[in-house]
């Protein structure tokens, strides 16, 4: 706290929003009293929230003893429950609708705001995937329109390339579409190809095109299980213990189509020299000649930290049902948008460890995960690019027709 | 006022949006609840995000971009944000959405 009370007013403390220190004060001696307030007042922290650590420590040196850390902040100013609390009650309450939760846990608003209804949506699909329909106005627009929006409005499209691998046809079908489109192409950090720039109303056309090819949707948007990074592994590596490349393509065949917590990136390296770079992954798996070394929990975005070792084993059957069981167990436990290494920091590794030794646990994680693929494991693209759904990406009038006379 | 049929209410989703044409630029009709729609400009006054893609929540909507919240009745920013979205009339006749031609820059309205 000291370190923040010694800094200037015009120091920046949001670099999201470009807020100082000396407008958060100003905020709080005009009676912003939490964390809330101050970002209701300023908009400091309420981005990427990376600073929310600072703008506490700016209540505490301004406030003082009138300040008291809260232990549980709520979602968001429609209840004062927390996302554990919420999670909580869905399961024990057998919640299995939005209005259900808004109804019987006492929101203040009539459908929620921006920020608790994603989260609500996601946590009634992931616990009720046979009861609870998806309901897409409680949607990011990526999600809703299934691509990813730039700052200019137009979109980016990624289709899968299953473990990074392609083929020239479907380079082919790539290239087409970006002339086609008008895109501007891009290779991505995930082992795939972005078409970047296209418009709205043409995404069905576009989606179609690549589905033709036999493509669909990336998920880059999502979410939910992104890409699984792998390198040649024993196939062609002159140093590779396994088949990395196979297990990566496996792992992403079971997993896509998946929502989660918040998007969830794998790799699969064939030796410890580790090309994948498995281990900075939500999971990563490394390969050696006995097997497999999972790691689970690591991350390279804002924070970045190694994987911490789940288990090894010895087969890929084995290594495919501890990832599904690790990614089932995070669906159904963690709050929306942590990421994995977030909510194994809560819940600590030796709890995750643990639940997942147990075979017959293990196995229950997996047949739900396998209950709920069965209702969320399909294209996207392919259900939007069908005439009647995708008349919704045009606009419903035309007024400036007759507007030109 | 002349008002002009749009389109019938379920071409809109609950709590959803779509885009009308015009010749003051992109309107954004927003179906609030199962009887109640808004209209307004579709451009956020911060960076131009497609408010249309917004979430919808109450009588207010969310820009997709950087989470601006505008109340419908007024078209005011909320919260810290200042600026105002223009809103235009509009209303149900049974299941018919009609906007207001001259309120959106239509000289003659069928």
């Amino acid at each position: 706290m000291a370190a923040v009370a010694a800094l200037p007013r015009d120091a920046e403390i949001c670099g999201c929003n470009g807020v100082c220190k000396g407008q958060i004060e100003d905020a709080i001696n005009a009676g912003a009293g939490d964390l809330g307030a101050v970002r209701a007042k300023t908009k400091a922290s309420a981005s990427c929230g990376t600073c929310t650590g600072l703008v506490e420590q700016i209540l505490g040196a301004t406030l003082g003893d009138a300040f008291v850390l809260p232990t549980a902040q709520p979602v968001c100013g429609c209840t004062d429950l927390s996302h554990e609390d919420v999670r909580r009650l869905i399961k024990s309450q057998a919640l299995k609708s939005q209005e259900a939760v808004w109804q019987e846990l006492g929101w203040t608003t009539r459908n929620g705001c921006h920020t608790c209804r994603p989260a609500v949506n996601f946590y009634l699909l992931a616990d009720w995937p046979l009861d609870y329909v998806d309901d897409p106005q409680s949607r990011f627009v990526n999600e809703r329109n299934h691509a990813n929006i730039q700052k200019d409005g137009t979109y980016s499209v990624m289709p899968r390339m299953w473990g990074g691998m392609t083929t020239p046809q479907e380079l082919m079908a790539i290239a087409q579409a970006a002339e086609k489109y008008g895109a501007t192409v891009k290779v991505t950090g995930g082992q795939r190809i972005d078409l970047l720039g296209v418009k709205k109303e043409d995404l069905p056309a576009i989606w179609h095109d690549l589905n033709q090819a036999g493509m669909v949707s990336g998920h880059a948007y999502t979410k939910g299980l992104r890409t699984v990074k792998t390198c040649v592994g024993s196939e062609w590596c002159r140093f590779g213990t396994q088949d990395s490349t196979g297990l990566g393509i496996a792992l992403e065949r079971r997993l896509w189509g998946s929502w989660t917590p918040h998007k969830v990136k794998l790799g699969v390296s064939g030796c410890p020299r580790n090309c994948a770079e498995a281990t900075c992954k939500d999971v990563g798996i490394v390969c050696v000649d006995s097997g497999f070394q999972i790691g689970v929990a690591g991350a390279a975005g804002m924070d970045v930290k190694e994987t911490e070792r789940l288990v090894d084993v010895r087969t890929e059957d084995e290594a495919m049902e501890w990832t599904v069981a690790f990614v089932q167990l995070y669906r159904e436990n963690a709050k929306y948008l942590d990421r994995p290494y977030k909510w194994v920091a809560k819940v600590g590794l030796d709890w995750v460890k643990e639940t997942l030794a147990d075979a017959a646990e293990r196995q229950a994680l997996v047949e739900r995960f396998d209950i709920s693929q069965s209702v969320y494991q399909k294209d996207p693209w392919a259900e939007r690019a069908k005439p009647e759904v995708a008349r919704r990406f045009h606009p419903l009038a035309d007024l400036t027709l007759e507007a030109a006379e | 006022m002349s008002w002009i049929d749009i389109g019938h209410i379920d071409d809109i989703p609950l709590r959803g949006a779509r885009l009308v044409k015009t010749p003051v630029g992109c309107v954004a009709i927003f179906r609030t609840a199962e009887a109640e729609v808004f209209a307004a400009s579709n451009a956020c006054p911060h960076k131009a995000g497609p408010l249309s893609e917004g979430i919808i929540h109450g009588q207010k909507v969310t820009c997709p971009l950087h989470n601006w919240v505008f109340d419908l009745n007024t078209g005011e920013a909320q919260g810290a944000d200042e600026g105002r979205i223009a809103t235009y009339p509009v209303r149900l006749d049974g299941e018919r959405i009609l906007l207001d031609g001259h309120a959106v820059g239509k000289r003659s309205a069928a």
